[in-house]
């Protein structure tokens, strides 16, 4: 569809793995922040002059 | 083409006269040449006007969906899996229809037709061995049948219909095509250089929802992009809403399209559309070893789970 592999990521954590969903967490934000803020799927609110 | 008409009418008289349905779905001439319509025939006086020809490209799987009568209707092999796509969703019994099975010789793009007389008014069109000869004010021209056929036609792999209970005709060969090659060149790109694409095919979309009303999977009580509370879609024609509502809906055909190409048929702006539907379609292929509709017994990829099923992108 055009969204960077970086910005999406699936993941299976059980509610029993604290430690997991942290790491993951973790991980998805620092490669989000790696890659700027997004450019595509993103609406412009309209200008009213 | 003529014998299919003969045989669709006799078939229809017989059906109604006897009283086994209640209406005939077929098609009929259109008021202009290259498009006929769908007709609906519950009456056995007017079967006549039913016929065939390269220009019934409509899906009559369409006019299925919460009907409660018995009806009769005319499958080419696309609306074939349509329709046992349609028992599989539970939108139609299998005991209520008669299927009238038209081995495809596949369908004619009028867009092609127009352009191949350069947009000339055509006021008659007649097919013989493999040809078209469009007639206008002035002017006759034959054409190739094979340099007219719908995108979709052209690469069909399933003329014959799946289910029947009566055949116009002996099944006709299928042909051996590599359907996908327009979807790797997409996937060979850059999510930059896809995006851009995307938005460039889809700038002249002016969010008539033709598309959807044309296609038979879409046959929602309320449509996500007409719901407004919660309102999931914006209603304009900003370029983010239009790649919304177009990803979303092949995202909801998925596992289920037949690439009959009735949206891209029905778009009025030429859109490609299938090039989101195909996609899909080709993953389901690699993925599932799926095709949609060629049985109505068996359940759709997407609403069973198998413990191999491909999850490798999961982390």
């Amino acid at each position: 569809m055009g969204i960077d592999p970086g910005r999406l990521h699936f993941s299976w954590i059980s509610s029993a793995e604290a430690t997991k969903f942290v790491d993951v967490a973790t991980k998805v934000i620092e490669e989000v922040k790696a890659l700027g803020p997004a450019d595509r799927f993103v609406k412009e609110k309209a200008q009213v002059a | 083409m003529t014998e299919y008409t003969q045989k669709i009418r006799e078939i229809a008289k017989k059906l109604l006269s006897e009283g086994k349905v209640d209406v005939v779905i077929g098609f009929r001439e259109g008021t202009v040449p290259l498009m006929a319509e769908p007709c609906l025939v519950s009456d056995p006086a007017g079967v006549d006007q039913l016929v065939f020809n390269s220009f019934c490209g409509v899906n009559l799987a369409n006019y299925l969906p919460r009907r409660k009568d018995r009806i009769a209707v005319v499958a080419k092999g696309c609306d074939s899996r349509n329709m046992a796509q349609h028992i599989a969703e539970n939108q139609i019994n299998r005991d209520q229809l008669v299927i009238i099975g038209a081995p495809c010789t596949r369908m004619m793009d009028r867009r092609k037709v127009a352009a191949a007389v350069d947009g000339k008014d055509i006021t008659s069109v007649a097919e013989a061995d493999g040809r078209l000869t469009v007639t206008g004010p002035g002017f006759e021209k034959v054409l190739d049948r094979e340099s007219v056929l719908q995108d979709n036609c052209a690469i069909c792999v399933h003329v014959n219909p799946v289910l029947s209970d009566e055949m116009l005709a002996d099944p006709l060969p299928e042909q051996e095509k590599d359907r996908y090659t327009d979807i790797r060149e997409v996937e060979a790109m850059t999510p930059g250089e896809r995006y851009a694409h995307f938005e460039e095919l889809l700038s002249g979309c002016i969010r008539c929802y033709a598309c959807r009303n044309a296609c038979p999977l879409c046959y929602c009580p309320t449509c996500f992009v007409d719901e407004s509370k919660p309102q999931w879609v914006g209603k304009s024609i900003d370029p983010t809403d239009t790649l919304t509502f177009h990803f979303l809906r092949a995202f909801h055909c998925a596992g289920r399209c037949t690439d009959c190409g009735a949206c891209e048929r029905a778009c009025p702006v030429g859109i490609n559309v299938r090039q989101f539907t195909k996609k899909l379609e080709k993953d389901c292929k690699e993925l599932f070893d799926w095709e949609a509709g060629m049985s109505p017994d068996v359940r759709p990829p997407l609403d069973t789970f198998r413990p191999d099923d491909p999850g490798k992108f999961i982390k």
